[in-house]
Parts: structure tokens; C-alpha cells; sequence
């Protein structure tokens, strides 16, 4: 195993077997033993007083030949998403720290706006337009951002977690063979190694990971919308547009899409909101959605739902929020009549500011609640709504 | 049809607890379950064999008692199992486990459709689907939430995408994620219990997969935990007060400030 205790060292003391999060620890005969599932995470040896515990340390292949900071900007319909500005700010940090440049790479046909990408922090933006490539063909888009990274060689590549990003970017990780993040909620870069820090949540988010790619490149993360913040856009700032070919001959696309509906029932989607208002058991019954709904359009904020109302059909399932359904990070979620159970925290818990609204005191989503409100929900939404519709004027 | 369900025995998070004094995991009496988006993958392999014939393998790489899983998952209508098992997978990141599955899914061979879950409980990247399908070389659709019919070697899907819903033709083999929208599981069967208690359930080794043991485990994760640490939940939170008109005048008070 790449880790083992030194035995002359070790005292059988014990502080590592409590801290072992997988309880892989155990002291026998006064003396450390790790079971095997162990992968380094090193917290063991943290808290080891005596510096009995050892991890090989893995030989870092030099970043050779690799630089840059790589943003996936994603579009639909020729309309850069949010995330793809959110990723370039934050992109941006990242090249700043590593004193290098931030390209973001544009797949699409008639892309609007392009120029955008380096008013929120681009040095270059990659763009491939194609009449072939408005669909979001992914073994093209695959096969293109592969061939891109061959040619250029970033050292990162950073792209949103949306239903496109989850299901492309892995296959390019995996063509490529390197690693993988997803979902990571926090970036930075390493002053030791200059290595990309990539933390994400585990376990429901109960447990922070911090993961690194240390022998191969690019290092590539996932990130979903709403993690981070666009920062402003500077209209002066210089950069240059490459136009990219793409030879559609060259690449056998095994999936063909026959048709895209679009989901018009909701004004606001779930994924992009801001602001959610949910509900839950609570609520009792299909038709008391109506009052969450009004508290939304009032808001300008999407409807979500828990897990129940969901099984019991009271509501589509692409409104569940949670382990089970979709996870958000809007700015601000309310949870109406939403007990609050691990699943559900799962999917909402990294939201900037959370309302809570339950008749029960002892719901536990009170305890992640930023604002809480104890009372009746048939009460207190259409009070709310009210306030906040006479406030407009 | 040959169909192979790929699926993972995933902690119950419901009992996932932290040690209120040591800030630790507590792992004492944490049952094992079938990651729940996988017996969405698990229910829609044994319809398409009740609709078009044939059978569903499933299969999983694990532990010894990754065994347990594959016995439930015949219990709940699969007809055979397999299970990857070697020391040398132990600690695979994403890229290692879709390099070990593509190794037994390739001995296996003769498959027409693979299913997976969207994602895990507790890894929760979705990328094992994906990866596994660069491995194989199969196309691939992800998210899948409705199977709309197979013929002449081709399956039509529904996938869902933030805005809506995108309609699907591929070639089969292929390869395909589930969400939980697609079908409702079934509860096990006494017959599928009863099956499941006598099935025989091979192991796999590393060696008779031909994995390579550079590309397993460990030594074969591009990926590495380096810390590990616990969330500190730093949200300010107040219980609102007064009578219930006062409440609600002060959160949205509080809700114009924020928007």
C-alpha cells in the first residue's frame, strides 16, 4: 500500500483511528493498522503526533509543454449560458495565480456575443461555428474539444455541470486520460505545486473533498451554475477570437437527435434560478401548489419540490430538488412546508440564503435555515406574496 | 436482448451521522444499499427483456460483499450477476472504475444495450457512464427518461436537458444513464428472492479480466484525495419573531435586501 505506519515510531496512541473517515484504523497489539479501501487523504497523518504514518508521495510528471487556463463556454440555441461567464471569471483568478493565460473554447453555429467572453476575463476564445455543431452533437463536440486540447494543451479545463457538461466532458476526460472533478464548489491553485486544488462535497454534503490531478493534464473540473459569481465585464479589455475548422466528415456521430421540446411550462427554470420557492409534504395536496406558485411568479423565482409531493404526483418530477433529483445553488431558496431531510439538504444546502417555513419547530431544515418562520404555510405564502406584490407599487 | 445493468453498493446515506464530539463519520451500523439511480437502470433492463426477450446481467466491481447488492438485484429481476473483485481495484477514481468495468464488460462480451444510474450517492459525478462508454467505444446518451422503442438495431430515447427534452436515435450496442423519471422499481419478488439466495454469483479477478494493474486502483486514478475535512456550517440563523404578520413583514424585509 502507498501508505504504512512506521512501527518503531508509532505508540499505539490511537488519535488516528477517530479521524479515519472511512474507520479504516484500528490499534492492535499497541500498534496502528490500516485495513485496505484506504486513498491517502492524509487526515490520519495530520493528527499523528509522532510522525508514524507515511504516504508515498506520487512522482508529479512535470506539466510539460502545458499552459493555459481552458473555460468550456457552453451555448444553446447560440446563447452563451451564464455559467460559461461565471466559469470565465473565475477562470480568470485561477490564470492570474498561475501568471499564465485564459482562453474559453465555443462550439456552436451563429453564436451570439462571443466578444463577451473576453470582456468577463478572456485572453482567446476558441470558436468553432458550424452549421453541424448547432445541435450540441456530443461525439462531435467530444471529438473537437479532444483534438483542440491535443493541439493547445491547457493545463486546466474548467466547464459548466449541466446535462451537457456531465455527459461530454467525462468522455473527453476519458479519451484524454486524465482526471476528472465534478461538481467542484471550490477552485484554487496550490502555491507549492501550482497544482490545481479541486474541493467538492461527498456524501450528501456531509463530508468536503479536496482532489487533485496531479500526474496528468489537463487537470479538468466540472462546476455547477450558480457556484460562482460572473464578475463585471470590462468592454475594453483585448483579446483575440481564433476561428477553429471542424471537419464533420472526420468524425462518425453514432447519436442522432430527432427532436428537442421544449419545456415551456415553467417562466423560470429550476436550474438557472436565482430564486426558489419549494414545496413540500406540507403542502398537503396537488392543487396547493397554486400558493407556491404565486410566491414565485411574485419573486421571479422558479418552483421546486421535494421528494414526496413528487411520488405522490403532485408535481413533475424536474421540479424535485435533492439527492434523488436536481441539485441547486440558487441565491436565495424557500422551503415551504419541507421537513428538511438529509436527501433533501443535499440538493440545497450551498444555497446563498435559505428561508424555512414549517409548523413544526423541530423541523430540521430549520437548522440550516438562514430565516426561519414557525407557523401555518396556507398562512404565511399568500401573506407573503401580498407584501411583496403592494411593494411593488 | 442482451442487457447488462452496471451498479454500485453505496453506503445508505440516510445513516451517514457525524460524531458530535470527534467530528467524525460514525460508520458503526451503516447498511449497504443498491445506489438508488441504479435500480431505475436495474427496472428498466428487466422490462425491455419482459417486452422484447432475452436477459439483464448485472454486474458491479467491489468488495466481497458487493455480493449482497448483486443477490438483491437478482431478487428484483435480474438473471445473472457477476462480480469484479480484486484488491488491485480498491481506491479507483472514476477513470479506473469505467477502465475495470470496460475490462469485464469486454470478457463478458455479446451485449446489445448497458445501463447505469445517473450518478452515486456518494461519489455523485456521473462520470463513470460516460467514461465507460469512451472505453467500450459505444455511443452514448446520458440522462435518459424514457425508452420509446427499439427496432432494427436501433433504440429511440427521451433525454432530459435543462431546458426540455431532446428525442434520440442510436445504434445498438450502446450504452445509456438513467434518471429517476424513467420508470417506478418493482419490490422483490418471492420467487426473485428465493433465486437470489441460491444464484451463483462468479468473481472476477483482475487477472482473468486482463485489467492491467496500472490502470486500477490506486496506481490507475488520475485523480487523488488529498484532504478530507468537514463543512463548517457558518450560516447565521434566526428564527423570526413577533406575531405572524410581523414575520412575514420582516422576511420580506430581509428578501428585498438580498435581491
Amino acid at each position: 500500500m502507498a501508505i504504512h505506519i512506521d512501527a518503531e515510531k508509532c505508540t499505539g496512541c490511537g488519535s488516528c483511528v477517530g479521524v479515519c473517515p472511512f474507520g479504516l484504523i484500528e490499534v492492535i497489539d499497541d500498534l496502528a493498522v490500516i485495513k485496505e479501501g484506504c486513498n491517502l487523504c492524509g487526515a490520519c497523518k495530520d493528527v499523528c503526533g509522532f510522525e508514524a504514518i507515511v504516504i508515498e508521495q506520487v512522482e508529479q510528471e512535470a506539466s510539460e509543454g502545458y499552459s493555459g487556463v481552458w473555460v468550456f463556454a457552453e451555448q444553446r440555441g447560440g446563447n452563451l449560458k451564464a455559467v460559461s461567464f461565471e466559469l470565465v471569471t473565475e477562470g480568470r483568478k485561477l490564470a492570474d495565480k498561475l501568471g499564465t493565460h485564459l482562453a474559453a473554447v465555443c462550439l456552436g453555429h451563429n453564436v451570439n456575443a462571443v466578444d463577451q467572453l473576453i470582456a468577463y476575463g478572456a485572453d482567446k476564445v476558441y470558436l468553432a461555428d458550424d452549421p453541424a455543431l448547432a445541435d450540441h452533437q456530443e461525439d462531435y463536440y467530444t471529438s473537437l474539444l479532444v483534438d483542440l486540447v491535443r493541439e493547445y494543451r491547457p493545463e486546466i479545463m474548467l466547464a459548466g455541470a449541466t446535462a451537457m457538461g456531465r455527459s461530454f466532458i467525462p468522455r473527453v476526460a476519458s479519451i484524454l486520460h486524465t482526471g476528472l472533478t465534478a461538481d467542484c464548489t471550490g477552485l484554487d491553485i496550490d502555491p507549492e505545486t501550482s497544482l490545481l486544488l479541486q474541493t467538492r462535497p461527498t456524501f450528501g454534503g456531509n463530508v468536503m473533498a479536496t482532489i487533485m490531478c496531479q500526474a496528468k493534464r489537463p487537470q479538468m473540473s466540472t462546476v455547477r451554475p450558480h457556484v460562482f459569481k460572473k464578475g463585471t465585464p470590462d468592454q475594453q479589455r483585448n483579446g483575440e477570437v481564433v476561428k477553429v475548422d471542424f471537419n464533420k466528415e472526420a468524425v462518425t456521430a453514432r447519436t442522432k437527435m430527432l427532436e428537442f421540446v421544449e419545456d415551456l411550462s415553467e417562466k423560470v427554470k429550476l436550474d438557472d434560478a436565482e430564486i426558489i420557492v419549494s414545496g413540500g409534504r406540507g403542502l398537503g395536496g396537488p392543487d396547493n401548489f397554486a400558493i407556491v406558485k404565486e410566491l414565485a411568479d411574485a419573486l421571479g423565482a422558479a418552483v421546486g419540490s421535494s421528494r414526496p409531493p413528487v411520488d405522490e404526483g403532485w408535481i413533475p418530477y424536474s421540479h424535485q430538488v435533492g439527492q434523488t433529483g436536481k441539485t441547486v445553488c440558487p441565491k436565495v431558496y424557500i422551503a415551504c412546508g419541507i421537513s428538511g431531510s438529509v436527501q433533501h439538504m443535499a440538493g440545497m444546502q450551498t444555497s446563498e440564503v435559505i428561508v424555512a417555513i414549517n409548523e413544526d419547530p423541530n423541523a430540521p431544515i430549520f437548522e440550516i435555515a438562514t430565516y426561519g418562520i414557525v407557523g401555518d404555510l396556507f398562512k404565511v405564502l399568500p401573506m407573503l406574496t401580498a407584501k411583496l406584490n403592494n411593494s411593488r407599487g | 436482448m442482451n442487457i447488462v445493468v452496471c451498479i454500485k453498493q453505496v453506503p445508505g446515506t440516510t445513516e451517514i451521522q457525524i460524531h458530535p464530539e470527534t467530528n467524525t463519520l460514525v460508520r458503526e451500523g451503516v447498511e449497504s444499499i443498491i445506489n438508488p439511480f441504479d435500480t431505475y437502470a436495474l427496472e428498466e433492463g428487466v422490462r425491455l427483456r419482459e417486452r422484447f426477450g432475452g436477459k439483464v446481467t448485472v454486474t458491479t466491481m467491489g468488495p466481497p460483499q458487493a455480493d449482497t447488492a448483486l443477490r438483491e438485484a437478482i431478487s428484483l429481476g435480474a438473471d445473472e450477476a457477476v462480480l469484479f473483485s480484486d484488491r488491485v481495484f480498491a481506491g479507483s477514481d472514476t477513470w479506473a472504475t469505467a477502465y475495470v468495468l470496460s475490462r469485464g464488460l469486454t470478457k463478458m462480451g455479446g451485449y446489445d444495450l448497458v445501463i447505469l444510474g445517473k450518478q452515486t450517492l456518494d461519489g455523485d459525478t456521473g462520470q463513470v457512464g460516460p467514461g465507460l462508454a469512451e472505453m467500450l467505444k459505444l455511443p452514448f446518451v446520458a440522462y435518459v427518461s424514457r425508452i420509446d422503442d427499439i427496432q432494427d438495431g436501433r433504440i429511440r430515447v427521451q433525454r432530459m436537458v435543462e431546458e426540455g427534452y431532446e428525442t434520440f436515435e442510436i445504434q445498438l450496442p450502446a450504452i445509456i444513464t438513467v434518471v429517476k423519471e424513467i420508470n417506478v422499481p418493482r419490490v422483490p419478488s418471492l420467487r426473485g428472492s428465493m433465486k437470489a439466495k441460491t444464484a451463483q454469483v462468479p468473481v472476477w479477478s483482475a487477472e482473468e479480466m486482463g485489467v492491467d494493474p496500472d490502470k486500477a486502483g490506486i496506481a490507475g486514478s488520475p485523480t487523488r484525495v488529498v484532504r478530507i475535512f468537514f463543512p463548517k456550517r457558518e450560516r447565521k440563523s434566526e428564527m423570526l419573531t413577533g406575531t405572524l404578520e410581523e414575520q412575514v413583514s420582516a422576511l420580506a424585509d430581509r428578501l428585498g435586501e438580498t435581491v
